[in-house]
């Protein structure tokens, strides 16, 4: 193994000292002079026409400088380019409580508010649909008028190879259902814009957002408000906290940018924490049903697999979180034959869309619990189990992900050392319990947002002669240290301390463009660019030091801020003149790096989401006590092993381990966006103290065992580690509840009163279960079939046969 | 309301006797960030439901965001600004920037100066005592783990043992 100096080292990230100072400036920090203040009227209704609004009373508030309502931006935006179903104000109607409808601008928070409240809208309610279900059974009134017809947003149908063949072939066969209740991000910072507006002759608008996707924003207010891109500039500020919740453009960043046009002042916006609930984004509510045949062995013969995404008012980025429900059951075990079918549904209620894990967490729970219940019933352990049936490192799964290293069988093998698995499971008192579960994650997406074949992430690079090295990157600081990841790369390949790297991120005026901080895909793909750059920028550099020092340039050693002979460790010099000699022969030493994605294998419709770089590995064991009496359950410990590949900053990669547990717990135990009312469609809990989240006194301990399986395609060998080990630990609780009391709660969260019901049942010999009993009848379409690649496949689906 | 008459309060901020002028209704988390400029102190709910917005008022940590401004007249506070002195970090600081106890840092001021009322009044809390005194706030990001190990090691330090 190669000797670094500063990759995989425990050091501090580069804005620490910002951060525990206090001196950070997030979005809310930011003030100007002359300054107004925006705020938005939100939907009373779940879904009604907009009969009429009327602002004359509010605009003639003094102190109210500007009223928009949806008729001012009447062009649509979305995430993804097949769903540009949102306004910055609703225009016609509304589909959710919480939908924006006017903003206002005023010289503070207070007039702003007390317009909103002389603002009329006449509604006309429409019937509301506040379920998948109910979105399945009522295709009217239609809450969008694009999908797959009715209320049903999107229907997707992938068959790879004979599963119905391939699943009768099995030992056993067995099938289950599964729920998985929605849960929001609750980042701690709520979502904050200012805009400035330069007018014309520059014509130049100036947007700081807490987005983690400046590139996106970028486009979605040039399309909206019809500017030049270039006349955009979007600074994403660095995000207090994020997890997916501020992946998508907002209309409140529109609006402050129209309103500061209009104004031709500075204007700002900070949501209170219950318009954050009203952003959402969050985890969609799945409910799914799994049939899987297993051979004696232990080896599975086929899966079918069913999801049902209720995905809330809008599109967001839903297509790819309902693709994402099925993609990745492939790549921890070996599934030979495999079909697919999701569906996503609108329904009126805060739209859904990614949340740290996006879109696996709930299939993960389903076959990992379902994994559970096939090992019982063959007398497997559950952990040999899943050992039988891992995928093959360097292989190609049935649906054409292409898996390079692989580390799982590794990280089963130590929880099931570390959490002395074999002496516990089945075999401790009576309400405790251990589980274990399995997951695996991709390290960025292979396919971006939008059709284009540019890089997905690029860097620049200037070498300052006085030593200092500057790197510009559009990839957007959340939390998990992607501005500490590219000084540290370009620390190691040049040989000086991270600490005297700049790193400039997130700007659309003077950064390149990477994607986004999504997908878990920052590390390796913005680690790829910056160290193309970084070697490029030593090659120049080694050239002349070379000449200069008379050494061949493949001697040349760049170590402690200095360029020498490796032959003669005193034939050398700093890295500053090393700088000056390349400048001084060619000018400004600069470079530049980027990073494409390989080729996908797969060809089929459909085949875009599920590609990535590399694929990280978790196994997770979870130790419970279940009280039988309240049905409370605790969790003292968890055991986490995590293939990361290599860990560029090894206490970065046990936090963001840490803090993906801390997230899964609460998702396992209590966090849920639950509705309440006649309608089940007001939101029953926007406040942070409803909306139950792990403090201090419930979360775990967290065993932590780091596995580095370098995979080729990762910077030094790296993946990622930010979303993947929070899929293992619900599963791991529902089934570590199962062996300390014997019951079943095939739905999170686990909560008491659902254990009590189940153990009620349980006394009552009925079955010891908690969970959904029905799966309802979807309009699926005509399957893509796609054969399997050790069934002549090529990756293309076969031509559909026309009865 | 924009015509709302000021009120004129002194109080000492950060070891400074402060006067400032402010509408009456502001609370003291408004006031130090609206009228102060003293933007380290964060706000996640402003409902006293998360702990983000956490300043110290006369040594015993308080939500800012429940406390009036008005009432905090005479009285002492202070914010993360005040944690670093003379160019060195406090050595909580130090710990949490060691350690990785702030991720996105956005909640970390908060945590620094509940930190620092407990150490204050007990310089060698258990696990648990340290669990129990942050139990009122609120991080998404660190699973809270790193914080303990920093309030942990910055206690040993303060108390000379490291």
């Amino acid at each position: 193994m190669a000797e670094y100096r500063v990759i995989g080292k425990a050091l501090r990230k580069v804005d620490a000292v910002a951060k525990v100072t206090g001196t950070t400036r997030f979005a809310d920090d930011l003030a100007f002079p002359r300054m107004l203040y925006c705020k938005l009227l939100r939907s009373t209704e779940p879904h009604a026409r907009i009969v009429s609004i009327d602002t004359a009373a509010a605009a003639s508030l003094e102190g109210v400088h500007a009223i928009l309502t949806g008729r001012d931006l009447p062009i649509p935006f979305g995430i993804l380019p097949v769903s540009q179903d949102e306004h910055t104000l609703c225009v016609d109607k509304v589909r959710f409580i919480g939908d924006p409808v006017a903003a206002v601008a005023a010289t503070s928070e207070e007039v702003a508010t007390a317009a909103l409240d002389l603002i009329k809208v006449i509604y006309e309610p429409l019937k509301s649909i506040a379920s998948a279900e109910e979105a399945v059974a009522h295709p009217e009134p239609r809450i969008h008028d694009y999908g797959d017809g009715g209320n049903l947003h999107k229907l997707i149908d992938l068959e790879f190879g004979d599963a119905d063949a391939g699943i009768a072939a099995g030992d056993v066969v067995r099938e289950d259902l599964f729920f998985f209740e929605g849960s929001t991000h609750l980042p701690m910072e709520q979502h904050a814009a200012v805009a400035m507006w330069a007018p014309p002759p520059d014509g130049k608008l100036t947007l700081w957002t807490s987005t983690q996707t400046p590139h996106y924003v970028h486009r979605a207010v040039a399309k909206v408000l019809a500017l030049a891109p270039a006349r955009i500039r979007v600074i994403a500020t660095p995000n207090g906290g994020a997890f997916g919740g501020k992946s998508d453009p907002f209309n409140h960043e529109i609006a402050v940018a129209k309103l500061a046009m209009l104004t031709g002042r500075p204007v700002k916006i900070t949501l209170t924490r219950e318009e954050v609930f009203y952003c959402h984004r969050g985890r969609h509510p799945t409910l799914m049903w799994v049939r899987t045949g297993v051979k004696r062995d232990g080896s599975i013969t086929g899966m079918h697999f069913r999801s049902l995404l209720d995905g809330g008012a809008y599109g967001s980025y839903g297509v790819a979180s309902t693709y994402y429900t099925g993609a990745l059951q492939t790549v921890t075990y070996h599934v030979p034959r495999y079909h697919f079918q999701g569906a996503r549904a609108f329904t009126n209620k805060a739209p859904c869309g990614p949340k740290r894990g996006h879109g696996t967490p709930q299939p993960r729970f389903a076959v990992e619990v379902h994994l559970d219940k096939i090992a019982e019933q063959l007398a497997i352990d559950p952990a040999e189990l899943r050992l039988k049936t891992l995928v093959p490192p360097n292989s190609l799964t049935a649906n054409y992900l292409r898996v390079g290293s692989m580390g799982l069988g590794t990280c089963i093998a130590k929880v099931v050392e570390g959490s002395d698995w074999k002496r516990k499971f089945r075999k401790l008192p009576e309400g405790r319990g251990v589980g274990l579960a399995c997951s695996s994650y991709i390290s960025g997406a292979g396919l971006p947002i939008y059709w284009n074949n540019m890089p997905h992430s690029g860097v620049q690079l200037k070498c300052d002669r006085g030593g200092g090295v500057t790197v510009f990157c559009g990839s957007t600081e959340i939390g998990q240290g992607s501005d500490s990841i590219l000084a540290y790369i370009v620390a190691e390949v040049l040989g000086v301390d991270p600490f005297d790297v700049a790193v400039v991120t997130a700007d659309t005026d003077l950064t390149p463009v990477d994607l986004g901080s999504y997908s878990s895909r920052v590390t390796l793909m913005s680690g790829n660019a910056a160290l193309q750059a970084a070697e490029r920028a030593r090659q120049i550099l080694a050239l002349h030091a070379g000449r200069k020092l008379d050494v061949p340039v493949e001697r040349l050693t760049f170590a402690g801020g200095r360029v020498f002979d490796s032959k003669d460790r005193k034939r050398g010099t700093s890295f500053a003149e090393a700088v000056q000699w390349a400048e001084a022969a060619e000018g400004t030493v600069g470079t530049v790096g980027s990073y494409t994605p390989p080729q996908s294998a797969g060809k089929y419709r459909g085949a875009g989401v599920g590609p990535s770089p590399a694929y990280s590995y978790s196994a997770c064991v979870a130790e419970v006590d279940v009280d039988p009496e309240t049905g409370i359950v605790r969790v003292p410990t968890i055991w986490i092993a995590h293939d990361v590949g290599r860990s560029i900053n090894s206490a970065s990669v046990i936090g963001q381990v840490e803090g993906s547990i801390y997230m899964g717990l609460g998702e396992a135990l209590m966090e849920e966006m639950a509705y309440r009312g006649d309608l089940k469609v007001v939101h029953k809990i926007p406040s942070l103290l409803e909306y139950k989240s792990p403090t201090t006194l419930e979360m775990c301990d967290v065993v932590t065992y780091l596995v580095e399986d370098p995979d080729p395609n990762g910077p030094f060998g790296a993946k990622e580690v930010g979303q993947g080990p929070l899929l293992p630990v619900m599963p791991a609780v529902a089934n570590a509840v199962y062996d300390a009391v014997g019951v079943r709660i095939d739905e999170v969260p686990i909560t008491p009163e659902k254990v009590l019901k189940a153990l009620k049942r349980k006394q009552k010999g009925e079955p010891a279960r908690y969970g959904p009993d029905s799966f309802p009848e979807i309009p699926w379409p005509e399957p893509v079939r796609v054969p399997t690649p050790w069934e002549g496949g090529d990756g293309k689906a076969v031509d559909r046969v026309h009865a | 309301m924009s015509n709302e008459s000021k009120v004129k309060i002194a109080l000492v901020v950060n070891g400074e006797l402060t006067e400032v002028a402010f509408a009456p209704h502001k609370t003291l988390l408004e006031v130090l960030r609206e009228d102060l400029s003293l933007t380290g102190t964060k706000h996640g709910c402003e409902l006293g439901e998360c702990g983000t917005c956490t300043v110290l008022l006369d040594g015993t940590p308080v939500l800012s965001c429940l406390a009036l401004g008005l009432a905090c007249a005479g009285h002492s506070v202070r914010t993360v600004e005040a944690m670093a002195q003379g160019g060195k970090l406090h050595p909580l600081q130090e710990t949490f920037a060691d350690l990785g106890a702030a991720q996105c840092g956005y909640c970390t001021p908060a945590f620094l100066l509940a930190a620092e009322a407990l150490l204050a009044s007990n310089p060698k809390p258990t696990r648990a005592e340290i669990k129990d005194a942050l139990a009122g706030n609120l991080c998404r990001c660190t699973g809270y783990i790193k914080i303990y190990e920093a309030v942990e090691l910055a206690a040993e330090r303060m108390n000379g043992r490291v």
